[in-house]
């Protein structure tokens, strides 16, 4: 039994084994950039416990989604800002 | 878990070591009791990711304790604030729940201490525990350049972890001086325990240079950091990094308490020997009684779950050992004391609150943190500062504000009073 | 330590400020204190809504005045003001909602204020984010929103350009009844005048006054660019007993330049304290659930309180107190002290140099209610 979920992020699809967050995806996909700030410089996760919102990115058509702290399900749409 | 409004005799917030000890505990002496954390893990931060590779003793014993216990685990619950009298309003990804509770004992641990220095917003510089927290959760970093620089005993132990991942080390550099280091190891010979625990990291770090007096001056990079120059006053170095993992020692996570009205000293939440604290019914213990690290949450955490179980002598037992856990947590305090250089490591250009895209200059204008927070919205961003408010407490003094909820981002269909259906 | 002032404006919210911006640009030796920070009370709880609005003809001069004042401001403010014309759209639920929005369309043509009907297509059009099946609306479109403590700010920086002196800090014990004041400290500052503009704590200052404190709640979401475009009240308001009933919600929303959007209304009487509640809070919400049911999945960020100053007939005190003629009012705007704020400082300064005003000024006279007030001698 494989323990490997499929997400995509950016529409790039990504190979990942169950436990990993959000966060960790979209770095295994190669992006450090999550989001722009409101004056458009790139930021990434500081905190990695859901406190500093920099890993916020779009889940499933949802915005503001605190990627360090949600675990990847099957088949999830990632769209990060930057 | 359809149901919305949950009655228990007891319940604890965090599932950290105190939160793990207090709910454990109090289940055993019978209480109808429950464990409520926001993540879907056990551990909190600091044995994050011990639910799943059992790497550190104590935290299995503990996780393995509260499974066994009676305890019911509320996770993925954040807390959103207080409802009507002794009810928490919660919400769980399948919607909003009411938490009634007869004695409420509070671990929502610490977060990092995040000061601003040219460079620290580019990705690629997280907190030391925020690093570890997303790399045990499937973060790339073997093989990886990183670079850890702060304060505090964490430094270390993320790096061992980091290293342990396949990571290399660039150099670790903590910012307190050589004396009050050394001062704090002569401390670690009365514990054994954390003796052997020194041992081990030292053994593991072995061939990484460590250093003291030593602290960030500006992380550089194009989109990500990829430089940081370091100083210890008087040269400067450049060190190339893939990561920069700086953090200066933690703050406690007081917000849920302010809610609630408990009192506070010296920032941290104030409570008596058997961890209660200034509203009736209303315990805390671990990390926000005081910076003291796994050894210190859990005694407390003990304490905390008997005296609500209604177990007088058996918190009675534990004072002395707290009391041997207090002198450490006194000792870290000492030790890793920040030094002034820290809060003028910010240029005119760099920014103090990262949600607003406030900076540093513009902040210095204000008197006080009410007047520069309407002014420039520094703090009323999403992070309702967090980050930020750390910061300008050692930056400029400035106090406090109040607290609102929600205590974390809510969906707004939480906050609305739902139908209330009862369980016993 | 004795100082002389023309005038003394006690309160540094919005009204106090645009008080002191008018008296100092007219001459007058200035004088505006606080105890706290500039905008720090009522002003940083508030919307920061521009709005005419038509429950009498003494409120409708007042706001249609200050809202032009605003207009012709506009250029003049710094960015961190935020001034957005984003009008204002009153929504109508059914046929009789319908009728008043129509019957508003008439009061406002005939005096001159741009607005136009929208019926329930077009409605949805401007909003797709409003729920189907509403009647249709009227949209008014002068009307824009600001950032109030920016405002406030602004405003006593163009006090101060023109020789007003500004402090914070400086809580006043007493009025005097000869103009000055007494602070807390237990200095005196001599003034010819004095203006209460102190909003809901008005009546520390003038016991027996008859201002009120009405409470509200709003909360502020993340960032939602374009969810909606106008500041959006529901017309049912006014059925909802808004005025006389203890406990009220109505919808009310408002999109700030940032994307964020602030949601209200809540009013309480007998609610003196500051602390959010959650039934009233989740009454609001469920109403603005009902006209934007996908706000319901949106993140909100932060829930606060705040006290507006409500006098018996919705009607501001500007002028000179029953009692002394030296001691004088600013204050009574409820939900509209962002709007008139600059109507009052106006009338203020207006009435203070015997110029002629240029909207009557007697429908918001202090002397209007007999009450018993006495400033403290």
């Amino acid at each position: 039994m494989s323990d490997q979920i499929q997400i995509r992020v950016n529409g790039k699809t990504v190979s990942v084994s169950a436990g990993t967050v959000v966060a960790a995806a979209i770095a295994q996909a190669g992006q450090q950039c999550f989001r722009r700030s409101l004056k458009g410089e790139y930021r990434g996760p500081l905190c990695g416990m859901g406190i500093c919102m920099e890993c916020r990115v779009t889940i499933n058509g949802q915005p503001h989604a605190r990627s360090c702290q949600i675990l990847c399900e099957a088949g999830m749409e990632v769209q990060t800002d930057a | 878990m359809r149901e919305t409004l949950l009655r228990f005799e007891v319940v604890v917030v965090g599932a950290g070591p105190a939160g793990l000890a207090a709910a454990s505990v109090a289940a055993e002496k019978g209480c109808r009791t429950a464990l409520v954390d926001d993540t879907p893990w056990l551990g909190g931060q600091i044995w994050r990711g011990q639910q799943l590779r059992r790497r550190n003793p104590q935290a299995a014993r503990w996780i393995d304790r509260f499974q066994k216990s009676k305890a019911t685990l509320l996770d993925q619950c954040s807390i959103l604030g207080p409802a009507e009298r002794q009810t928490l309003l919660a919400e769980h990804p399948s919607g909003a729940r009411q938490i009634q509770w007869e004695r409420l004992i509070l671990a929502t641990g610490a977060r990092e201490l995040f000061l601003p220095f040219p460079g620290w917003t580019l990705p690629g510089n997280f907190g030391p525990g925020g690093l570890q927290s997303l790399a045990k959760h499937g973060w790339p970093v073997a093989g990886k350049r990183i670079l850890l620089a702060g304060s505090g005993p964490l430094l270390m132990a993320v790096g061992a972890g980091l290293r342990k991942m396949g990571a290399h080390l660039v150099s670790i550099n903590e910012q307190a001086p050589l004396h009050r280091l050394m001062s704090f190891a002569a401390q670690l010979v009365q514990r054994p325990a954390k003796l052997v625990q020194a041992a081990d990291l030292k053994w593991t770090l072995r061939g990484t240079p460590f250093r003291y007096g030593v602290w960030p001056k500006a992380a550089h990079g194009d989109k990500q950091v990829q430089a940081v120059t370091l100083t210890d006053g008087r040269r400067e170095w450049v060190e190339e990094c893939d990561f920069l993992a700086c953090g200066f020692g933690l703050v406690p996570n007081v917000e849920l308490p302010l809610a609630l009205t408990c009192q506070l000293r010296d920032g941290f939440v104030k409570v008596d020997e058997r961890q209660a604290s200034t509203v009736p019914g209303i315990y805390a213990a671990g990390e926000l009684t005081g910076i003291g690290g796994a050894d210190t949450a859990l005694v407390e955490g003990k304490i905390a779950g008997l005296a609500a179980a209604g177990d007088e002598p058996g918190a009675h037992r534990l004072e002395a050992q707290r009391a041997s856990w207090h002198q450490f947590r006194e000792a870290l305090k000492a030790t890793f004391t920040l030094r002034p250089e820290l809060s003028r490591l910010a240029a005119a250009e760099t920014l103090v609150c990262r949600c607003e895209d406030v900076k540093f200059d513009r902040l210095k204008s204000f008197a006080g943190w009410r007047d520069a927070k309407l002014q420039t919205r520094c703090g009323m961003g999403a992070c309702q500062g967090r980050v930020c408010g750390a910061a300008v407490r050692v930056l400029f003094g400035w106090g406090m504000e109040s607290v609102r909820p929600p205590i974390t981002p809510a969906r707004i269909e939480s906050l609305c009073q739902g139908e209330q259906k009862h369980t016993s | 330590m004795n100082q002389s002032f023309d005038v003394i404006i006690v309160g540094a919210g919005i009204v106090g400020a645009a008080c002191a911006a008018e008296c100092a640009e007219a001459g007058l030796k200035t004088l505006i204190l606080d105890r706290g920070i500039v905008g720090g009370g009522t002003t940083a709880a508030g919307m920061g809504h521009i709005v005419v609005m038509d429950d009498s003809e003494a409120q409708f001069a007042l706001t249609e005045y200050s809202r032009r004042l605003w207009l012709r401001m506009r250029e003049t403010f710094s960015a961190d003001v935020e001034y957005e014309l984003c009008g204002t759209l009153w929504v109508a639920a059914d046929d009789e909602e319908m009728a008043e929005a129509r019957r508003k369309e008439e009061y406002y043509l005939a005096r001159n204020t741009k607005v136009e009907i929208l019926d329930s297509k077009e409605i949805g059009r401007v909003e797709p984010n409003l729920r189907a099946g509403l009647a249709g609306g009227l949209r008014v479109v002068d009307d824009g929103v600001v950032y109030p403590p920016c405002a406030a700010k602004f405003l006593t920086d163009k006090a101060a350009r023109h020789g007003a002196e500004c402090r914070s800090g400086a809580a006043v014990r007493m009025l005097l009844a000869e103009g000055g004041v007494i602070l807390a400290d237990g200095s005196r500052i001599v003034a010819g005048h004095s203006i209460n503009a102190t909003g809901p704590w008005s009546p520390e200052l003038m016991p027996g006054l008859p201002v009120r404190k009405r409470k509200g709640h709003l909360l502020i979401t993340d960032r939602y660019p374009g969810f909606v475009h106008h500041q959006i009240v529901e017309l049912g308001y006014l059925k909802s007993a808004h005025s006389v009933s203890k406990d009220s919600v109505a919808f009310n929303i408002q999109p700030r330049k940032t994307g964020q959007m602030l949601i209200g209304s809540s009013r309480q009487y007998e609610a003196e304290g500051t602390e959010v509640e959650q039934d009233i809070l989740g009454r609001m919400l469920a109403r603005a659930i009902e006209y934007l049911p996908s706000l319901a999945k949106l993140s909100a960020t932060r829930v606060w309180t705040g006290h507006r100053a409500a006098t018996p007939d919705k009607l501001p005190l500007i002028g000179p107190s029953l009692e002394h003629d030296r001691v004088w009012l600013a204050s009574g705007h409820e939900g509209l002290g962002i709007t008139t704020s600059l109507g009052t400082g106006r009338l203020v300064a207006d009435l203070l140099l015997g110029r002629k005003t240029e909207i009557p000024a007697e429908p918001y006279a202090p002397s209007r209610f007999a009450y018993a007030a006495v400033a403290h001698v």
